[in-house]
Formats: structure tokens, sequence, C-alpha cells
């Protein structure tokens, strides 16, 4: 392995085709110099950034990950950047969850015409993933181990229950539901938390029991949570069909994750 | 399909990528990846000898997936998709992957780790390649009329134009006249032309043609749509009204900078050129020393442009003032005269040969107007003088239409950073927005005198009238598809679609997400926030995304 001297953080960037990307373009007719670090993915909307492909890169090793799109307002396709605000929100929440530093993901909006602040925003993004170093250096974890939460992340990020809120933030806080109730930002917030680390603690579980059956006090070992947590989890688990008790060792019933779940 | 076939051509732009990546490299590097069975490199991959190479090495190489290392898909992703398609192959198989924009041209000084970061963008593109999917393009047609916002010099000209070519063509203007600027004007520069005759004569043509509707007092409400089909909601005082339209064009003008709180300006004796022209034109014109002063609110750091037309302008007044009254003084207060043209500079030198007195001053020390004199410091003599005047002239900027902002928005087009509208490309698609079949001409896109902007109004009418003669446009296969398997019925992509392109519908396996093709605008938004993620997007499938998800230490290791 040869030895950095300093080191360069590797990041990619998803870029809305209509602001963002063309704002890129425009950096480049401009000759705004910013450092080589971030490598440009073009998608139509920055809508189009599925939560659980942020969590891929990090899982590819991924330093820092920027998703960009245009100004609210200016959405090309009307609203797009709304969602994209609320998916990557919730994103660094999992993030977070997971042992890595918010920071790493950045959601901002860069408008057709601001080349020199798409440049901008490259610079002090690589300064700052720079700043928090190689991926993980921000948590004790082995690397084997962060792998796992994050995968755990990914797959949270990809189940109904938290995409569901996602999507419904705004009807839910803005509107008032069939009995006339209004959810105020801070409960939903909560609510959101809540429902993060509760998907993401399941997934661990879940991970924790591909290959071998292993009993609730053995899956707290691994998963960092308390017996009971991991119990109340595996309930739940077990009624959504994802865990199946596979034998019995003393009085302690041996879980496994259901296959194809 | 049969098993990935990969042609990979790697651009030098001219010194434009070769100068600053090694180009030759990228070709070979390309050559090493998976599926890659051809690539080279090319001084211009969009000429003519380029893209010949493309199609021999398609019907050569047999290749079913092309990828150009070039400048940007904003700009060329249609001529290679159409190069692909000549040589028979499916244009959605094709892949750009931008190292000028945004990797030559801003990692100048660092050629090394440029290339290998565009080393990585190829192998990005190409792993996407090899997941492209072959899409068809479905024919909407056109519907055969024009919807021209703004009743200027610059709107009627368009009208006129489109409506010549046999087009219907409906004439928006917010007034309750059409004429826009120009009524406001005098004497037109070069040729002293009176403003009002120009836009009566062109007005009465307008009235005149039968298929030419004009809705004065009126402002665009709404608009959906896409290129061919747009409708335009249109608010006439009280009535509204829904067109349908096949084009639009933006030419909504621009407004003259008021210049409230600087050089005293007051309306009475320190007024704009605008103010000038109105008195000159009334007569009212009493003034026997007058100061003008250019670049007002102009070329500083809040609006860092020039203006255009105001030397001109200034330097017109100034010579139409002498000829009211010959005894007049007039001073004229400059940064740069920016009078650019085979007949301007002339122009200049004829109004210098009147007696106007030019003084050069600096925007570090700008003039100042105090108690019937204005002070400067010219930079010639590096002296300060004080000038007593009868009458200040103040050239403030052209500044974008207040109600651009809310126009751009309604028909999702870009502005810059001063407000103005944003072309597709400042030389490739001057007219044109990124958004096909809305186009833009006159001083709504920047500063123009009236000449460069029946010129620019020519321009868009005509590319405009391309897509109403052709009579169809073909329409990009990118929209949403759903696996009916995975659909639970939930609706939240129908919450989320800002077009409602997706609903949910009733059908044998139960509550179904259905996707209405023609309304699909491709954003993705729904599949990226589908529960049960049942939703797939076309050509930016997760696949072909995740493809692209790979580490520089890959490429370098």
């Amino acid at each position: 392995m040869t030895f950095k001297e300093s080191f360069e953080p590797d990041i990619l960037g998803f870029l809305c085709n209509w602001c963002s990307y063309a704002g890129a373009d425009l950096a480049g007719v401009s000759r705004f110099q910013y450092p080589p670090n971030v490598r440009i993915i073009r998608v139509m909307c920055s809508a189009r950034v599925d939560p659980t492909i942020v969590l891929e890169a990090f899982i590819r090793g991924l330093d820092g990950v920027m998703v960009l799109g245009c100004h609210p307002g200016d959405c090309h396709y009307m609203t797009g950047n709304y969602y994209t605000e609320r998916r990557i929100k919730t994103t660094k929440k999992v993030l977070k969850n997971a042992g890595l530093s918010p920071e790493r993901l950045l959601v901002d909006w860069v408008s057709a015409s601001e080349g020199e602040r798409f440049a901008t925003l490259v610079k002090e993004f690589t300064e700052k993933v720079r700043k928090l170093g190689p991926l993980g250096k921000e948590t004790d974890l082995e690397p084997q181990k962060l792998r796992t939460r994050l995968v755990a992340a990914r797959e949270a990020l990809a189940q109904e229950r938290i995409r569901w809120l996602v999507g419904r933030e705004r009807e839910l806080v803005e509107d008032k539901n069939v009995f006339g109730e209004k959810v105020s930002q801070e409960e939903f917030d909560q609510l959101m938390l809540q429902t993060v680390e509760k998907e993401f603690a399941k997934r661990r579980i879940l991970l924790s029991i591909e290959e071998d059956a292993l009993s609730v006090r053995e899956i707290a070992q691994i998963v960092d949570a308390s017996p009971r947590e991991v119990l109340r989890n595996m309930v739940s688990l077990e009624r959504d069909g994802l865990v199946s008790v596979v034998g019995i060792e003393g009085t302690s019933p041996k879980y496994r994750r259901t296959e194809g779940s | 399909m049969n098993e990935a076939k990969v042609g990979v051509f790697v651009c030098h732009c001219g010194t434009n990528i070769g100068g600053f990546l090694d180009v030759p490299g990228l070709a070979k590097y390309a050559l090493s990846l998976p599926h890659v069975v051809f690539s080279q490199d090319s001084q211009y991959t969009c000429s003519d000898a380029g893209l010949t190479e493309i199609k021999n090495a398609i019907a050569e190489k047999k290749l079913n997936r092309v990828v150009v290392a070039s400048c940007t898909p904003r700009t060329h992703e249609p001529l290679f998709r159409s190069t692909c398609k000549d040589a028979g192959l499916n244009p959605y198989l094709f892949q750009f992957v931008n190292i000028r924009d945004q990797c030559s041209w801003v990692h100048m000084q660092e050629k090394e780790r440029a290339t290998e970061k565009a080393k990585a963008l190829i192998r990005m593109g190409v792993a996407r390649a090899v997941l492209l999917e072959p899409l068809e393009e479905t024919e909407v047609e056109v519907n055969p009329c024009a919807l021209v916002i703004g009743g200027g010099i610059t709107g009627m000209t368009c009208a006129l134009s489109l409506a010549n070519r046999g087009f219907e063509v409906k004439l928006i203007e917010k007034e309750d006249q059409l004429g826009g600027t120009l009524n406001s004007l005098y004497k037109l520069y070069p040729t002293n032309e009176e403003a009002s005759r120009l836009v009566q004569e062109k007005a009465k043509d307008v009235k005149k043609n039968s298929k030419v509707e004009v809705l004065t007092s009126s402002e665009v409400k709404e608009v959906e749509g896409f290129v061919g089909n747009y409708d335009v909601t249109v608010r006439q005082r009280e009535r509204e009204r829904l067109f349908k339209t096949g084009v639009i064009i933006v030419a909504t003008g621009a407004e003259t900078l008021k210049p409230v709180g600087m050089y005293g300006y007051d309306g009475e004796k320190v007024i704009t050129q605008m103010e000038l022209e109105q008195m000159l034109k009334e007569g009212g014109f009493n003034a026997d020393t007058v100061v003008m002063i250019q670049c007002v609110g102009s070329r500083n750091e809040k609006r860092a442009y020039c203006s255009k037309v105001c030397c001109l302008t200034a330097l017109k007044n100034a010579m139409l003032i002498k000829e009211a009254n010959p005894d007049a003084q007039v001073f004229m207060l400059y940064r740069d005269m920016v009078t650019q043209g085979t007949k301007y500079e002339d122009y200049y030198g004829k109004t210098r040969e009147t007696g106007i007195t030019f003084i050069k001053y600096s925007p570090e020390r700008q003039p100042v107007v105090e108690n019937g004199s204005v002070r400067v410091y010219d930079e010639f003599l590096g002296e300060e003088l004080s000038l007593p005047y009868d009458l200040v002239v103040l050239s403030t900027p052209m500044v974008a239409h207040p109600d651009s902002a809310d126009l751009a928005q309604k028909l999702k087009v870009p502005v810059d950073e001063y407000g103005f509208f944003l072309e597709a490309h400042v030389k490739l698609r001057p007219v044109d927005f990124a958004t096909d079949g809305i186009y833009v001409c006159g001083c709504a896109h920047w500063p123009a005198n009236v000449g460069e902007s029946i010129s620019q109004a020519y321009g868009a009418s005509s590319r405009a009238s391309i897509p109403l003669s052709v009579g169809h446009v073909k329409t990009e296969p990118l929209i949403a598809m759903v696996d009916e398997d995975e659909c639970v019925g939930c609706g939240l992509c129908e919450l989320t679609c800002p077009f409602k392109a997706i609903r949910i519908e009733e059908t044998e396996k139960g509550r179904k997400a259905k996707v209405i093709a023609a309304s699909c605008k491709g954003c993705g938004a729904c599949g990226a926030g589908c529960p049960e993620k049942a939703i797939t997007m076309r050509h930016f499938t997760d696949e072909q995304l995740l493809a692209q998800v790979i580490p520089l230490a890959e490429v370098t290791s």
C-alpha cells in the first residue's frame, strides 16, 4: 500500500440536467478552476437521486456526495427539489445513525447561471471532506463494522416506512388529515427521527442473522443494543414476516432472517 | 440484446481537451475496460471526419454502444445520437462523457490528476453504456400556432415573421397598446428615424394581418405542456382564455434603471436619458449647459454588465440637443465609450466634431452632483473640474423586467444573475431555451439596440418555425415505468408527481399505479420515493446510476 502524504477526498456529485449541471458547464466555459476531487453524474432532476444510491456510494468507499438541484421555486419539474431536500435531510439522519458525519452529504442549489458559485461550492465541500478525513475517520468503528452499518442504513432507506413518511411530509405538515388535525414540523421531525432509529436498528438485526441463527442475547451483543430492545424489534420483525424462529437452544429461541425478505 | 460491444471516442477538441489531458492515454485506457472493443482519439469528434469515424466503427466493429468523451451533452448529445441513428444504432445506446466543461477546462493546472479524473469519468460512462437499453421516441403532432409574449418591436417582428409563414400567432401585450419601450423613445441612432413611426407602422402591419390575434392588457397566467402542445392561460383584464400553441417566444423586453438616490436624481434637473428623450420629443427641452454621466448604476459591483446601448444613446441625444440648441454646451462624463461596429465608431467621431466635450472619469473617483454644478476629476487633465449645469442627464442601464422572474417560473426556463432570460447556449443556441419549443429574443435576453432586437426576433421566429413547419416532434421516451407486481397501489407517486402523469387505477391485480406517457416529463421523482421501489425511470435506472458509482481508487489502482 502506498503512503499518501495528504488525503484527497473522493467525491461524487449528482447534478440535475437543467440547473446545476448547466451551472457546472458554465464554470467550465468561464474557466473557474476547482479541485478535481468531484466527479459528476448527470440526472434529469435532483429528485431522481434515490437515498439508497447515496448510501451505496458511501458503502463503495466514496468520501463525500453532493446532490445539487435548481433553486427552490426554479425546479424544471416544479417541485422536484422539494423532494430532494426532504429525502437528503432524512438520509443525513440515517447517516448519523450509521456513525458517519452527515456533513459528508451536501444538498444545495446551483442555477444555470451560477458557474462561479458551483466552483466555490466544490472547493468548499472538498475542503470540508478533506478535514473530515477518509470515510469513517469520525468513528472508531472497524471498516467492516462501519460497512455493515451502512448496509443497514441503505436497507432502512429502501423500505417503505421511511420512504412513506418522507413522501408524506408536506401533506402531513401543511394540510390537515381526515380528522382535521395537523402535524407540527417539530412533531413530524420527532416522528421521523424515531422511525429512522427504529428502522435502522431493525435492519442491523436482520443483517446479523443473515448467515447464522442467533438468540436475542447474541444479537444484542452484535448490534450494541439491550436484549430488551432487540426483543421488542424482534416482535415487530416477526409480525412483518422478516424473521423466523429456526430452533431453540435451552430456553432461547434462535432467529434467522426469512429468505427473500 | 447481444453482449455489449462498446466503442469509445475521445475528443481533443483542438487544444481545449488535448492541451490539458493526455487524450491518447485516455483512448488507450478506454480499450482496457470491460466490453470496450474499440477506442480512438480524434481532433474534433463532432467534425464530419469525426462523425464518419463513429459511423464506420459502428459498421466495421459491430459496435452496439457508443461512448463519446468530449464536451457536454447539453450541446452535443443530439448530434452524436443522430450519428448513431444514421449508422443504424438506436440513439439511446449512446453515452456522453463530459471531459471538457467539467474536467479539462476546470483543472487546467493539474494535468495528471485531471487525466485520472477523466479516466474515471470514461470508466463510469462505459459502465452505464453497457446497461443502456434501446428506446423508441414517440411522435407527437405540433399545434401549428405560436404564442409571442411581449408586443414591442421585437415581439411584433416575431409575430409578423411567423404569420407571414402561414402560422397562427397570438401576441400577448401587457400594456393597453402595442409598441413597448419604443413608445417612450424619440429618435433612434444611427439614422435618427422616429421611434414612434417605426412602431406605428409595425403595429399597423400586425393589426392588418389576419393570422395575428393581438391581446393587449393581457398577461400569461399559467403554462402547461411541452413542445408542440403548450396550453397557455392568458388573463386579459378580468377574463381568462386558454390557448393551445406549439411554440412560445419570450419578447418581453427590459426596463431602464430608475436612478433613485443617485447623483441627486429628481426627474426635473437631474433626469435619465429616457426622460430627456421625452423632453426632446415634446419640445420641452430648454437648457444651455447639459452634463451627461455615463455608466450610472452599471459596471459596478451590483450590476457588472455594460448595458451596451447607453453610450450611443447619449451620443445621439447630445447631437439632438445640439440640433435643438446649437449654442448648448454638452459635457459627457464617461468611463469608456463603447461604440463598437463599423457604423458606430464613425458616429462617435462625428459627435466629437460637433463640439461636445468628453471627460473621462474613473469608477474610483465618481462625479458628484451638488449645488447646481457637477464636480468631476478629469483622468486626462489630472485635475478636478467644476461644471455648472442647467440639466444633468444620467445614462442608466437596462435592467431585467420585474415580471421576468415570475414568467421564467411559469415557463420553467432560467434567468441569469441579473434576471435576464438565459439562453441554452451563448453561441450554439443563442435564441433557444434549453426547454424545447420556447425561444427568447430582444432585451428580455440582454441589452440590445433596436436593430439587434429585430435580428434576434427573426432568429427566434425562424427557430420557432422549425417544429411548426415539420408538423411533429419526437418526444423523448424518458418516462417512468411501473412494475405492477411490486406496486401496492399506495398512491404516493400520484401525490409526488406535479404533472398528474401517474395515477392509481383499479386493475385485475388490484389498485396499481399507471403512467400517462404523454404527460410524464421523466424527472424520476416518483421512482426515487416509491416505498416499494416499484417504479423504474427509463434511461436513468437505479442500475445505470449505480454503475457509475465507482470510487477513484478502483481506477488508479
